[in-house]
């Protein structure tokens, strides 16, 4: 197990391969279909300081409110990530940001991003919600809450000890190619005799 | 005339999604800890079920939901003669709109042209309910969640296809169920549950698959013809290797059940409908005493 602190350099990201299991500490913020798609129409300066040498969880928490009106996770797991790909090797490059965190993997375009800006793709189980929701032990803050609704919104977490494996690394690795090169060769014996 | 207290209902539908969301069925369960029993020692694979069934417990333990992708609410209710639908209806979009306060569902309904959240989970067909009526003289409410990651690998099929060299008879049927797994990957949440449709048109095809994910695991189909395809279908998609979440390993399905509907002469449809392990569904049964049963 490799424990990740954040902020994060860039060539600490770099000496991860794909298969290390990572803990991930520090703060991070959640991002997912909707806010991708205000990042790539808008490319706001408020992100910077929050995205910088940190990381984007692509998920959309079950949240509660408390009665002195902060905020706490209840259910937390990652969501699919493949509908990020036609933004996210932009929005890296753009705030350097260090990692994705999310489930299924991504594409060729983001795994050429991830050599080029210096990132890697972190696979969360997927339906982990309830453990992965203890890892978060603080939400510090909620941006766009009121325009995008409670699963869409910029939820910047502090996250202690929140695992994941890196599936994609900044050396063109791909646990996911791998995968389906593999499955492709049985499906089509399968098919095909 | 089947009589009920709506309060008393209220508090016994909330509890029934308390337990959908929270408490994932023994069946299941059994299901994930056999497969973790099945993959090697020290594999991702197994250290992917064990968290999966530590999740569970903490899910359980805690009355928080399984997932938060709390899903489509699907209900299917049957109903005695003379029980409103419109005031079941109504129920269960209260219940639902408390559930979300509570924490157990998320508002998970999103208008599709201006993108807002409803913020309570009720929305147009969100949830979604299915009325029956049956000679019992009792109301039984069968609900499943079923999340979008999963959803968005579910899929159709039209008989033939050229492609994958698959005709209008059961080796076709065969050949897109293999190809719609291999996409899907560790897309859908794999290890995955299928329900699939054979027949229909497309929206009876897909109602037929959904439908599915009503049975139990353990169930056996009582066409012999299709619970050979179950059995021939769960051994060789677990041959695929995706394993779960798509790490690799030996479990890439949990379990196959397929039905069937009437088609057109000129149609063929194959429907695909795969829910991923949080394969989260209750039933509650509501007899004419206001007895509950959840099973």
């Amino acid at each position: 197990m490799i424990n990740l602190q954040l902020p994060i350099s860039e060539k600490a990201i770099r000496e991860l391969k794909i298969g290390d299991e990572v803990a991930i500490t520090g703060t991070m913020v959640t991002a997912r279909d909707a806010a991708h798609k205000y990042i790539h129409d808008n490319w706001p300066d408020w992100l910077h300081p929050i995205l910088n040498n940190s990381m984007i969880y692509h998920c959309g928490p079950v949240v509660k409110k408390h009665a002195d009106g902060h905020w706490s996770f209840v259910a937390a797991g990652p969501t699919t990530s493949i509908r990020e790909e036609p933004y996210e090797a932009a929005v890296m490059e753009h705030y350097k940001v260090r990692a994705v965190i999310g489930k299924g993997g991504m594409g060729e375009k983001t795994l050429a991003g991830l050599a080029k800006s210096g990132g890697v793709y972190l696979h969360a189980i997927g339906g982990l919600a309830a453990v992965l929701a203890q890892c978060v032990v603080k939400v510090p803050n909620v941006y766009m809450l009121e325009e995008l609704g409670v699963p869409e919104a910029f939820w910047q977490i502090e996250v202690k000890d929140f695992p994941a494996v890196v599936t994609m690394d900044s050396h063109g690795g791909s646990l996911h190619k791998a995968i389906k090169a593999k499955s492709d060769v049985v499906a089509k014996r399968l098919i095909f005799g | 005339m089947f009589q009920y207290n709506e309060e008393i209902l209220k508090g016994q539908l909330l509890e029934l999604i308390k337990q959908a969301s929270t408490d994932l069925p023994p069946d299941v369960v059994a299901a994930i800890e056999a497969a973790r029993e099945n993959e090697d020692e020290g594999s991702a694979a197994k250290n992917v079920f064990g968290m999966i069934l530590k999740n569970i417990d903490v899910a359980r333990a805690g009355g928080v939901p399984i997932c938060q992708d709390t899903g489509t609410n699907i209900y299917q209710v049957h109903i005695p003669v003379g029980v409103s639908m419109n005031k079941l209806k109504q129920l269960i979009e209260t219940v639902t709109a408390e559930a979300v306060e509570k924490s157990i569902l998320r508002p998970n309904a999103v208008d599709s042209i201006t993108g807002k959240n409803t913020g309570n989970n009720v929305g147009e067909h969100q949830p979604f309910i299915h009325f029956e009526e049956w000679d019992e003289n009792a109301i039984e409410f069968k609900l499943m969640l079923k999340g979008g990651g999963c959803e968005n690998v579910s899929t159709q099929y039209k008989l033939p296809d050229t492609g994958l060299g698959a005709g209008r008879d059961m080796e076709g049927v065969y050949k897109v169920i293999v190809d719609a797994v291999n996409a899907a990957q560790g897309l859908g949440c794999a290890p995955g549950i299928l329900g699939i449709g054979i027949g229909g048109d497309r929206m009876t095809s897909h109602l037929t698959a959904k439908t599915q994910l009503f049975r139990k695991l353990p169930d056996i189909n009582p066409n012999a013809e299709l619970a050979n395809m179950e059995k021939r279908l769960y051994a060789d998609l677990n041959e695929l290797g995706v394993g779960p979440m798509g790490f690799g390993g030996k479990t890439t399905i949990l379990g196959v059940k397929i039905g069937t509907a009437h088609r057109l002469p000129a149609s063929f449809f194959v429907s695909i409908a795969y829910m991923c392990w949080a394969y989260r569904r209750k039933s509650m049964h509501l007899n004419a005493s206001g007895e509950v049963q959840y099973d």
